[in-house]
C-alpha cells in the first residue's frame, strides 16, 4: 500500500514546480488506516484508524475495536507509519522575515519602546519560501511574533498553508509581547571586558512598564474614549481577558518581578524563554502562568552550570506540573521543532510527553486547543503522517500532511533544487 | 636564555651625574663635600641580613662604607645623623612606570571598516602607528616633583619610566626620584624596551585582534633584521622605525600582558627571536606555575588583587563563575607560590588605584606567605638585577648609589612611614619629621593637675590619649611643627571646656604655657615615663593551602589530570568509520593512548573492562569549522589579506565550551579565523585535551591550514550601508584579490629561490629578500605545504576559486559552509576539493537563499569528501544529530552519515592517518554512546582523547557537587570579607566570547592595563 502514498505524492508534485499553491478545502472524507496514532495527549493507538471529513476529525480509534465501512472514503494505508497532530511552533518570526540580513525583508522589528498596536498578522507573508520548508517537517501552525522595544506588538496564530493572511489566521491578535529588561545583561561592544553586567536601568524600565500598564488599564475602563489611543486600544484585551501577555524573560529575578506584574494586573500571562524558570518552579506554578520554553538547543546560562541543563529544563517543568511547551526562536530554524522535543526525551521525559510539548501543550497555551493540538474527534484534521518516529531526525520523514482536512503540498524550494540537481548528476 | 640575558646588558651603562658641568651657573658655584653618615640605625642588608646598630657612610651620592657602629671609619667633615630606633632600607625600584612622561591622548578609533591606511605620523617612519620604537622615554622625560615626592613616601627612589602607548612602545629610562632637573635625574637613558598587546593612540585599524598584534611584532622583528643587512649594503632607503628597532633588539623587553595565557603567548615571540623578555603580568601566574617555572622568565607582579563580589543575592551570584571566585581567594598568594616554584619576580605599583594602599598590599602578600626578605628583594635587588643595574642599585652595599630610606618601623608594620629618603646621596625629609619621637607614656602636669598621657600613632602623625582622671574621661589632641608641640585637652562631659597648651619638645620632656578654659594663663610640662613600644599585631605568615589548582582554571577543570588508560570495551556496536562499517558485538582495546586491538573475545589482561553491551563505540567527532577556545578576536580582517595572523597564537585552553563539547562527543576541531576578509588567518587544529596548555592542545601531526573567504562577508555586504570603500566590494574584486595575492607570492618565491642559489660569498654581498609572513604563508599554499579551508556559499565564486587554484597549480583543499556546493559538486570532484557544510542552515543571508539540506548528501554521493561542521559553540555539542539529518535529507546510510563527522573531516584536515576512525594503531580518541549515535536519543557516556577519559557522564554529578560545594565555601568567605568592610563589586563575568565567523570587533582598543 506504500504505492498509494507514493502516488499521492506524485499527484501533488505535478504542475507545482514553481510555487506551492495552497490546497483546496477537503472534498472527500479520508481514512488513514493501520498507522500508529500519537494522539498528542500522551496516548498512542498502535493500529489506528483516523478519519476526517470537512476538515474535522470524525474518527480516531483502534482498528481492532471497531467495524467500519470504507465506502465513500479516500483510504490511505498508513501501515508502518505514524500519525501525529500537526506540530505547533510558538514564538517565531515565520513570514515576518525572509532573509534575516536583508533589511527590506525584515518585518518584525518596529521603532518605539511601547508599540502593542503593531500587528504581526498583517505583515505575515504567506508566500514566504521558508514556510513550505517548515511544514515539510510537520510544523503546521505557528504563533508569529514581533520583537523589538519593550512592548513590541501583537502576535497572531496562523496555519501554514494559505493564500493570504486572512486565510491563514487561526487566532488574530491573540497576544501582546513584553520583552523584559534583564537585570543582568550582556553589555556593550566590548563584551569580552564587560561580560555580564548588572543593568542599572532596570528599575527605570520596570517603572516605565508599570506606568504604561497603569495608563492602559485606566484607558481600558473608559467605554467610549474621546480620542482613540492606538497603543492602549491594543492593550484593552489584556484587561478584558481576551488577550494574553507574553513576557519574554529569562533570569530568575526577572521572572520573579514579572510574576508580580501578572498578579498586580490580574493578567493571563505566558513566560517566553524562561531559561531559569526551573529554579523557581513553585513560584511559577503558584502564579498560574504557562511557559514557552526556549530551545533546549541552547548553551547553559552560566559557566559553572550543569552542561546538560538546557536539555533537562523541560523535564523539571514537567515534573513540577507547570504547563509548558517548546519553541525555536527565528524562522527557517523552526523546522527543527520536533527534534528539539526529541532532545528532551533522553533527560527524563517519555516520547509521548515530549510530543505533547509541541502539540497539545502549545495549543493549550496559545488558546487554540478547542481546535488543534491533539487527534481527537471533533477537532481540526490538522495532522501528519511520518515514516517513523517524528522526534528523531534519523527516522522522521513526512509523507502526507493535512491542515483542516486539506492535504497540503509537501514540496518546497529546496526539494525542487534537490530534484533538479539529482537529475543533472543522474543520481537516483 | 639567561646567558644572552647578561651579554645584552653589557651594553648598558650607568653614571650618576648630579651636576651639569656644561651649564652656566647663576651665582657662585655650589660644590659641597657631600659627606654624610647615618649611625645607630637598623640596616636592612642583602640576603635578609639585618644589622642593628649599624652605620652607613656616603660621599658624593654613593655608599662608601657600611658596618657596625664604631667600626666604620668616618671621614673628617662628615655630617652624622643618629638613627636610633630607626630602620634603613635600600630604595625600591619600579620597572613599570610612566613617571615624568607626557600623557597619552586616547582618542576614539575611526570606523574599523575604512580602507587600510598607513601611518600619518610625521617623519620617515614605518607604516604602523602602534609600532613606536623611536619613542625614547629619555627624550620626553620631565621630572615631576609632586609625583616624585609621593613615590619617595612609598619607598621608591628610582623607576624605569616609559610611555605606555602602542604595541612596541620604545625605550624606558632609569630615572631617580629626586627633585633635580631632567639631566640630574636621568640615571640611564635606555635600560629596557617596552611592548604590549594594546594599540594605544594608534588611529589605524590594524591590528584589531590579539593574533594580529602577535603577527605585527613578528613582522617588525623580521623587518628590522632585514633592514640592518639591507642598509649595510645600501639596499634600502631610510626607515626611522626600523632604524630605532635596532637599539631595541639590544635591550631586554618588558612586555605588559594581562593574564597567564597572554604571558605564554608573549614568550613565544621571545623564544622565536631569542630575545629576553620580562613580563609585567596579570597576577594569575600561579594558575600555570609549571609553565612559568620552566620558562624562568622574570615577572613584574601587580600589587592589586581582585575585590570580592557582592554575592548577597544568590541568583545574582550565579553570574560569577567559580574561576573568578577561586582567583579572588588565591591571587594574594600568587607571589608566594611563584617564590616557592623558584620563579623570579619583582613588584610594580602599576594598576594600584590608590597608591597609599601599597603598604597594606605588601602586608597582604606577607600574610599569604611571602617572607619579609623576599618582599624586600622583590622591590629592590630583584628588579635591579632583572635589568642588570644591580651593581649600582637595589641594596645597601658599598659602592652603590646612595638610594635609601629611613623609617621608624619595619616596612611591614602598619606604622610604617618614610621619614627620610636619600636619593643619590641627597636627603629628602618627611614634612612632619620632628627631631624626637614624641610617642610614649608621659606624666602631664597642667597648672596643678596631673594627667597620664599616652602618645601613639606614627612617628610623624602621633595621636594623644588621656587616662581617666578622678573618674572623668578626657580627650586630647596633639599637633606640632619642628620642635614645637601643641596639645588640646578637654573632659568628656557637658562643660565643653578646652585647655590649649603650646610648648617645645626635647627628647624626653615637653614644656610650655597655655590658656585655661577661663582664659587664665597656665604653664605645663610633660615628662616621658616610658618609650613607645610598637604593639601592633604581627601578621601570621603562611602560604594558605588552597588545594590543587584546577586545570584549566575553571570549575570543571581537573584537580588531578586523568592518565591514559588501558581499557577493553566488550561487546559494543563499533562504528568504525572504515570500510568495515558498523560491527556488532565487538571488543575494542585501547592502551597507551592508541587503539590496540579490535575483534572478538579480546584478552583483557590488566585492562579495565567496560561492558559495552547495547552501547555504541565510535571515533571522536571532529569539527572542521569551529571558533571556540579563541582569545581576543577571531577576525583580524582589517585588510583584505591577513595571511600572517594565526589562530594558533591565541588558542584559549580555559574555554568551558571545550568541556561542553567533549560532553557531546567532540574530540578535535579546526579553530578557524573568521571570514571578514578574502584571505584570513592561519588555523589551529587541536585535540580537546581539556587541562593542557594551548601549545599542547595542537595536533603536531596536522599540516598547516589557512582560512579563505568569499561572498558577502568579505565584500562587507552586511556591515551597514556606509561600508562601501574597502576593496573588494564585489565578487569580481574578490577574484582579483586572490590573483594579486598569489602573483605576489610567486614573485616572493622566485626572489628567495634566486637568493638561495647564490654562493655563500655572493650571499654576503647580496641584499637578502625581506622575510614577509603574509607572503610566506601564501607561498606555502603554492608549494602545497599549507592548505585552504574556504568559507564559501555561492557556486559562481566557488567555481572561480577553483580556477584560481588551477592556474597556480594547487588544489583547493576544503570549501567550508559551501551551501551551494551541490550546484558544482561535479566540478569540485574533478578539482579534488572537499566540502564541510552545515546540515540545514539557510535563509540567514541573501547568498544562502539556495542552500538546501540535501547538500551534504548530494556532495557525498558525487564522491566529494564531505563533512558536517558546527561554526557554533552550541551546535558543536550535538554534531551527531546534525550528521543524522543527512539520512533524512538525501538518504545517506548510517555509515555514510557517521563518516560526515568523523573520518571525513579527518580526511579534509589530513589527519586521517591518526584520528577519525576506529582502526588499530590510531589514536584512542573515542566515544562510548548509550544509543545509536545518530539518534536524537543518544548521548555520550564517555569521551576519551589519547586514551585519557576526559568526559565521563557518570562523574558529572560528582563534578557538579564539587563546584556547588566550592562555590558555597567561597561565597561564605566573600560575605565574611564584605562584613569586615572589604569593598565589593557587583557580580559580573569576564566573558568568553562565542565567535562565529562573521564576528569582528576591535579587541586591542582598551587601556585597562596602561599606566596612569
Amino acid at each position: 500500500m506504500k504505492h498509494v502514498i507514493i502516488a499521492l505524492l506524485v499527484f501533488f508534485s505535478i504542475g507545482k514546480s514553481i510555487a506551492q499553491n495552497p490546497a483546496p478545502p477537503q472534498e472527500k472524507p479520508v481514512l488513514i488506516m493501520n498507522a500508529t496514532a500519537h494522539i498528542g495527549n500522551g496516548e498512542v493507538i498502535e493500529n489506528a484508524v483516523v478519519g476526517f471529513e470537512k476538515g474535522l476529525l470524525t474518527l480516531v480509534a483502534d482498528a481492532r475495536t471497531i467495524r467500519l465501512d470504507t465506502t465513500g472514503y479516500r483510504v490511505i494505508d498508513g501501515s508502518g507509519h505514524h500519525v501525529y497532530p500537526g506540530f505547533i511552533a510558538p514564538n517565531t518570526q515565520l513570514g515576518l522575515t525572509e532573509i534575516d540580513l536583508v533589511r527590506a525583508t525584515r518585518d518584525y522589528a518596529e521603532v518605539g519602546e511601547f508599540t502593542p498596536h503593531v500587528r504581526a498578522l498583517i505583515a505575515y507573508n504567506t508566500d514566504s519560501r521558508i514556510i513550505p520548508t517548515i511544514r515539510t517537517n510537520g510544523v503546521l501552525l505557528s504563533q508569529i511574533v514581533p520583537k523589538k522595544g519593550r512592548i513590541a506588538g501583537t502576535s497572531s496564530i496562523v496555519q501554514l498553508d494559505a493564500w493570504n493572511w486572512e486565510d491563514a489566521v487561526v487566532a488574530a491578535d491573540q497576544g501582546v509581547h513584553l520583552y523584559w529588561s534583564a537585570l543582568y545583561a550582556r553589555r556593550g561592544w566590548w563584551a569580552e571586558q564587560k561580560g555580564v553586567e548588572k543593568n542599572e536601568a532596570w528599575s527605570k524600565a520596570l517603572q516605565e512598564v508599570r506606568q504604561f500598564m497603569d495608563e492602559a488599564k485606566g484607558y481600558a475602563a473608559i467605554s467610549d474614549p474621546e480620542t482613540i489611543h492606538q497603543p492602549f486600544e491594543a492593550m484593552r484585551g489584556l484587561f478584558e481577558g481576551t488577550q494574553q501577555l507574553y513576557i519574554h524573560v529569562n533570569g530568575v529575578q526577572d521572572i520573579r518581578q514579572a510574576l508580580t506584574l501578572v498578579e498586580e494586573y490580574d493578567l493571563e500571562a505566558v513566560l517566553v524563554g524562561a531559561r531559569d524558570a526551573w529554579m523557581i518552579t513553585d513560584e511559577v506554578k503558584a502564579a498560574g502562568v504557562a511557559v514557552i520554553l526556549r530551545s533546549p538547543h541552547s548553551l547553559p546560562g552560566y559557566e559553572d552550570a550543569d552542561v546538560e541543563q538546557p536539555y533537562k529544563t523541560a523535564q523539571i517543568l514537567h515534573d513540577a506540573g507547570i504547563p509548558y511547551c517548546l519553541s525555536i526562536d527565528g524562522s527557517w530554524q523552526v523546522r527543527n521543532l520536533p527534534f528539539v522535543a526529541g532532545t528532551t526525551v533522553h533527560y527524563g521525559l517519555t516520547r509521548e510527553q515530549a510530543l505533547m510539548s509541541i502539540s497539545s501543550a502549545p495549543a493549550e497555551i496559545l488558546g487554540i486547543d478547542d481546535r488543534y493540538g491533539t487527534l481527537e474527534e471533533g477537532k481540526s484534521a490538522t495532522l501528519l503522517l511520518s515514516t517513523g518516529d517524528a522526534l528523531d531526525m534519523r527516522t522522521h520523514n513526512v509523507v502526507a500532511a493535512f491542515i483542516d482536512g486539506r492535504q497540503i503540498d509537501l514540496n518546497n524550494h529546496q526539494k525542487e533544487l534537490y530534484e533538479t540537481y539529482k537529475e543533472k548528476y543522474g543520481l537516483e | 636564555m639567561q646567558k644572552i640575558w647578561w651579554t645584552l646588558l653589557l651594553s648598558c651603562y650607568s653614571v650618576v651625574v648630579l651636576a651639569q658641568p656644561t651649564f652656566p651657573v647663576n651665582g657662585v658655584q655650589d660644590k659641597r663635600p657631600e659627606r654624610f653618615a647615618l649611625a645607630n640605625g637598623t640596616l636592612h642588608l642583602p640576603a635578609g641580613e639585618v644589622l642593628s646598630g649599624g652605620t652607613i657612610v656616603m660621599e658624593k651620592g654613593r655608599l662608601t662604607a657600611i658596618g657596625v657602629d664604631g667600626e666604620v671609619e668616618i671621614p673628617e667633615g662628615t655630617v652624622v645623623y643618629d638613627l636610633a630606633g630607626k630602620h634603613v632600607y635600600p630604595s625600591f625600584i619600579d620597572l613599570y612606570h610612566s613617571y615624568g612622561m607626557p600623557d597619552v591622548a586616547h582618542t576614539k578609533l575611526p570606523p574599523r571598516t575604512l580602507p587600510p591606511r598607513i601611518s600619518e605620523k610625521r617623519g620617515a617612519f614605518g607604516w604602523n602607528e602602534a609600532i613606536r620604537p623611536e619613542v625614547a622615554a629619555a627624550d620626553h622625560f620631565e621630572p615631576d616633583e609632586k609625583a616624585a615626592k609621593a613615590m619617595r613616601a612609598l619607598g621608591f627612589g628610582a623607576v624605569v619610566t616609559h610611555q605606555p602607548d602602542g604595541i612596541i612602545r620604545g625605550t624606558g629610562a632609569l630615572t631617580l626620584l629626586g627633585a633635580g632637573s631632567a639631566n640630574e635625574m636621568l640615571a640611564m637613558p635606555q635600560v629596557a624596551a617596552y611592548y604590549s598587546f594594546h594599540k594605544g593612540s594608534s588611529q589605524q585599524a590594524y591590528p584589531a585582534s590579539l593574533m594580529g598584534a602577535m603577527a605585527l611584532i613578528r613582522q617588525t622583528y623580521y623587518d628590522a633584521q632585514w633592514y640592518d643587512k639591507a642598509k649595510a649594503l645600501d639596499g634600502t632607503g631610510y626607515d626611522a622605525t626600523l632604524e630605532h628597532m635596532q637599539q631595541l633588539l639590544d635591550l631586554p623587553v618588558i612586555f605588559s600582558v594581562r593574564d597567564n595565557l597572554t604571558a605564554l603567548r608573549a614568550m613565544q615571540i621571545s623564544k622565536e627571536f631569542n630575545h629576553p623578555f620580562l613580563l609585567k603580568g596579570g597576577g594569575d601566574e600561579y594558575q600555570k606555575l609549571d609553565a612559568f617555572a620552566e620558562l624562568g622568565v622574570p615577572l613584574l607582579l601587580p600589587l592589586t588583587f581582585p575585590k570580592p563580589y557582592d554575592v548577597t543575592d544568590p541568583y545574582a551570584a550565579r553570574h560569577v563563575p567559580l574561576s573568578d571566585m577561586m582567583h579572588w581567594e588565591r591571587a594574594p598568594a600568587n607571589a608566594a607560590m611563584l617564590a616557592e616554584a623558584g620563579v623570579p619576580f619583582a613588584f610594580t605599583l602599576d594598576g594600584l588605584d590608590k597608591k597609599k594602599q601599597f603598604w597594606q598590599q605588601l602586608r597582604k602578600v606577607h600574610q599569604y606567605g611571602l617572607a619579609d626578605s623576599l618582599i624586600l628583594k622583590a622591590l629592590t635587588l630583584a628588579p635591579a638585577s632583572f635589568l642588570g643595574i644591580d651593581k649600582d642599585y637595589g641594596s645597601l652595599e658599598e659602592g652603590k648609589v646612595a638610594n635609601l630610606f629611613v623609617t621608624a618601623a619595619p616596612i611591614l608594620s602598619p606604622h610604617v612611614e618614610v621619614l627620610e629618603h636619600w636619593v643619590a646621596g641627597k636627603r629628602y625629609l618627611h614634612t612632619d619629621y620632628p627631631r624626637y619621637d614624641r610617642r610614649g607614656q608621659y606624666q602631664l602636669i597642667v597648672a596643678a593637675d596631673t594627667f597620664q598621657l599616652e602618645v601613639t600613632g606614627t612617628y610623624a602623625k602621633p595621636k594623644a590619649k588621656l587616662q581617666l582622671r578622678d573618674s572623668v574621661a578626657w580627650k586630647a589632641h596633639i599637633a606640632g611643627q619642628g620642635d614645637l608641640v601643641q596639645l588640646r585637652l578637654s573632659p568628656k562631659d557637658s562643660t565643653n571646656n578646652y585647655w590649649r597648651l603650646s610648648g617645645k619638645a626635647t627628647a624626653k620632656e615637653w614644656t610650655g604655657d597655655g590658656i585655661a578654659p577661663d582664659g587664665g594663663q597656665i604653664s605645663w610640662r610633660a615628662v616621658q615615663t616610658a618609650a613607645f613600644v610598637d604593639t601592633s599585631d604581627q601578621d601570621s605568615v603562611a602560604l594558605p593551602s588552597f588545594g590543587p589548582v584546577p586545570r584549566p582554571f575553571v570549575g570543571y577543570g581537573w584537580r588531578s589530570a586523568p592518565k591514559a588508560q588501558k581499557v577493553l570495551f566488550t561487546n559494543a556496536t563499533v562504528w568504525t568509520s572504515e570500510a568495515e562499517g558498523i560491527l556488532p558485538e565487538t571488543d575494542v582495546l585501547i592502551n597507551q593512548g592508541v587503539i590496540e586491538a579490535i575483534g572478538n573475545d579480546l584478552e583483557a589482561g590488566d585492562a579495565l573492562v567496560i561492558d559495552a553491551t547495547g552501547k555504541h563505540l565510535t571515533a571522536g567527532i571532529i569539527d572542521e569549522h569551529s571558533h571556540i577556545a579563541i582569545s581576543r578576536g577571531v577576525n583580524e580582517g582589517t585588510q583584505s589579506v591577513t595571511a600572517e595572523v594565526s589562530i594558533g597564537d591565541v588558542v584559549n585552553s580555559e574555554d568551558i565550551n571545550l568541556f561542553r563539547q567533549l560532553a557531546g562527543g567532540v574530540t578535535a576541531a579546526q579553530l578557524l579565523h573568521g571570514s571578514a576578509n578574502p584571505i584570513g588567518g592561519q588555523s589551529a587544529i587541536i585535540k580537546f585535551r581539556w587541562g593542557a596548555l594551548p601549545e599542547d592542545m595542537k595536533m603536531d601531526f596536522a599540516p598547516p591550514f589557512i582560512k579563505f573567504a568569499l561572498g558577502e562577508n568579505v565584500k562587507q555586504s552586511n556591515w551597514g550601508d556606509h561600508h562601501d570603500e574597502r576593496f573588494p566590494q564585489t565578487r569580481m574584486g574578490v577574484e582579483q584579490v586572490f590573483y594579486d595575492a598569489f602573483h605576489r607570492a610567486e614573485a616572493y618565491l622566485d626572489e628567495w629561490e634566486t637568493f638561495n642559489q647564490l654562493s655563500r660569498k655572493e650571499k654576503e654581498l647580496a641584499i637578502p629578500p625581506r622575510r614577509d609572513l603574509e607572503l610566506e604563508a601564501l607561498s606555502e599554499i603554492l608549494l602545497e605545504e599549507r592548505f585552504i579551508s574556504c568559507h564559501s556559499y555561492v557556486q559562481s565564486e566557488v567555481n572561480m576559486l577553483m580556477k584560481v587554484a588551477d592556474s597556480f597549480d594547487f588544489t583547493l583543499n576544503t570549501f567550508t559552509h559551501i551551501l551551494e556546493g551541490y550546484k558544482v559538486a561535479d566540478k569540485m570532484k574533478a578539482h579534488g576539493a572537499g566540502a564541510s557544510t552545515f546540515s540545514d542552515w539557510w535563509a540567514y543571508k541573501y547568498e544562502v537563499i539556495d542552500a538546501i539540506p540535501y547538500n551534504a548528501a548530494l556532495l557525498a554521493r558525487m564522491g566529494v569528501v564531505t563533512a558536517i561542521n558546527s561554526d557554533d559553540a552550541e551546535m558543536g555539542r550535538r554534531l551527531n544529530q546534525e550528521a543524522a539529518k543527512a539520512m533524512k535529507y538525501g538518504g545517506l546510510s548510517e555509515e555514510e552519515a557517521w563518516e560526515l563527522v568523523t573520518i571525513n573531516p579527518a580526511r579534509l584536515l589530513q589527519i586521517d592517518h591518526k584520528v577519525g576512525s576506529i582502526k588499530r594503531g590510531k589514536d584512542a580518541d573515542i566515544v562510548l554512546w548509550d544509543d545509536n549515535p545518530l539518534s536524537v536519543y543518544a548521548k555520550p557516556l564517555q569521551t576519551y582523547v589519547d586514551g585519557r577519559l576526559l568526559y565521563d557522564h557518570s562523574q558529572l554529578a560528582a563534578q557538579k557537587a564539587w563546584i556547588a560545594k566550592e562555590r558555597q565555601r567561597l561565597i561564605q568567605k566573600m560575605l565574611q570579607a564584605k562584613e569586615k568592610g572589604a569593598a565589593t563589586i557587583m557580580p559580573s563575568k569576564q566573558e568568553h566570547k562565542l565567535y562565529h565567523c562573521d564576528d569582528w570587533e576591535n579587541e586591542l582598543e582598551d587601556f585597562t592595563t596602561t599606566a596612569p
